[in-house]
Parts: structure tokens; sequence; C-alpha cells
């Protein structure tokens, strides 16, 4: 499963813009097989968390309504460049992954 | 539509089958499923998914303010930033208050980040999409209207 995840997190101010692209399906478990009309179980990202230097900064949950391969963007104050952020998810399934990137 | 509305209600109870399984230990939930708001993500009306977040009557504000487009044309993808201008923001919800399931993310801030949030969400069809902001102990909301010319919830 676990497909590379994007992350772009640059400085304007002193507020750092994170940019987040994740891999996922996001099947919400009502859509249907076009080909053999079965349902297709629900997966999807539950919960997203992200932090710079170590320290919590957001703690997203996710439900079915969020588009295929999501799209996060959020704004932190107060890093400076070269802060790594770290951005972890977890899908209904137990599925994981992990990407980090130094703030530029 | 009936048949989407058809497919929802299946949904209904095969979700409400897993929620007895894991109730009756059948299914370990993993830590970030505990974690996971269900009974707010699994309502199907605006008023439960409040309810499942806790909040009650929340205050319009004009203080936050919804970037999101008037027409989408592919409700499968209908990109919605929120931005918050009230001080002491902690959290951030977006509901797409027709979809089967209203409640899309909720976003917790911490450790500096700012009331800001940028996502991409699903809309079956026309309908409000809500944010809805706690600060410093209180509720806040406001609403922004997009129409969708083809719906994104996999009908």
């Amino acid at each position: 499963m676990a497909e590379p995840m994007r992350i772009r997190a640059t400085m304007a101010g002193d507020v750092a813009d994170v940019k987040v692209l994740m891999n996922h399906p996001m099947e919400t478990g009502l859509r249907k097989d076009a080909k053999t009309g079965q349902l297709v179980p629900a997966h999807f990202i539950q919960d997203v968390t992200a932090t710079i230097n170590g320290a919590a900064v957001l703690n997203a949950d996710f439900g079915t309504g969020i588009s295929k391969n999501p799209y996060l963007g959020f704004k932190v104050k107060g890093p400076k460049k070269g802060d790594k952020v770290v951005v972890n998810w977890v899908d209904n399934k137990g599925d994981k992954n992990s990407a980090e990137a130094t703030i530029g | 539509m009936n048949a989407l509305r058809r497919n929802v209600l299946k949904g209904t109870a095969g979700a409400g089958t897993v929620a007895i399984a894991v109730a009756a230990g059948l299914l370990k939930p993993t830590q970030a499923m505990a974690a996971w708001n269900k009974a707010a993500f699994e309502a199907k009306n605006v008023g439960d998914a409040m309810k499942g977040l806790g909040v009650a009557g929340p205050a319009d504000s004009k203080e936050i303010a919804i970037k999101a487009p008037d027409i989408a044309e592919n409700g499968s993808v209908v990109p919605v930033e929120v931005t918050s201008s009230i001080a002491g923001t902690t959290s951030i919800a977006i509901l797409a208050e027709k979809n089967g399931v209203p409640l899309v993310g909720t976003y917790n801030l911490s450790g500096g980040a700012e009331g800001y949030i940028s996502t991409r969400i699903k809309m079956g069809q026309t309908s409000l999409v809500r944010a809805v902001v706690n600060a410093g102990g209180k509720s806040y909301t406001a609403a922004k209207e997009v129409k969708v010319t083809i719906g994104g919830c996999g009908g």
C-alpha cells in the first residue's frame, strides 16, 4: 500500500506553509464496482498527525467525505527554516504511512 | 438518485454490523480507530454530527472565512479552504450538509498552528459547506453554498 506522500513546507514571514499530498483511494464503502456490481469496501484515511521538530501541530480526523488522494494544507506560526515536519496517517484498515520534509 | 439512496441505506446496515462487532470485542480497533470520532463521522445528518462533535448551538461568526467554488462541476473534488481569525482557535470541523455522511473532517490545532485548513472534499449534491470552529471553549460556525453539477459520492 504505502505509496509515497509528498510534503512541501515553506516559510512565509514567520509562518510555515505546509502542503501535503497523500496517496489513498478514500473509498466510502458506498461505491459499486462497475464490473461486478459489488460494493467496494470502505478504505479511507482516518487519522492524520503532523509534528514540527517532534511537537504536535495538527491532529486531523478524516471521514469518507475527503477526496481521493487527499490534499491537506495548514499553517504554523513560529518554526524556522530547517525545522523538520513529519506527517503520519493511519487508515481504517490499519495501513499507515509517514513522510517528512525540511522547512525551506 | 434513488439508487444512490439505496446504497446509502445498505452502507448504514454494514457500518452498524461493524459497530456491533467492535462493541462485542470481536474486532480489535486499532489505536487510531479508538481515537477516531465514530459517532460524529457516522452521523447521517448535521444535527447528529454536531452532537457527536460535542457542539451545541454554535454562534454564527463573520471571522470564519470559507473559500470554495460557487459552482463545482465535479463533486468528487471540491477545494475548500477555511480560515478562522478567531483568537485561540483550537479546532476546525468541515461538514458538507447534504452528504450522506455530513462530517468530512476535523482538525485539532496545537503548537502554533494557525486557524487555517485547506483540503479537497467530496460533495454528493448542491449544499452548504459548513465550518465549525472551537475557540476558547466556545463554538462558532459559518457556511457557504456550493452548487454541484455532478455529484461525487460514488453515484
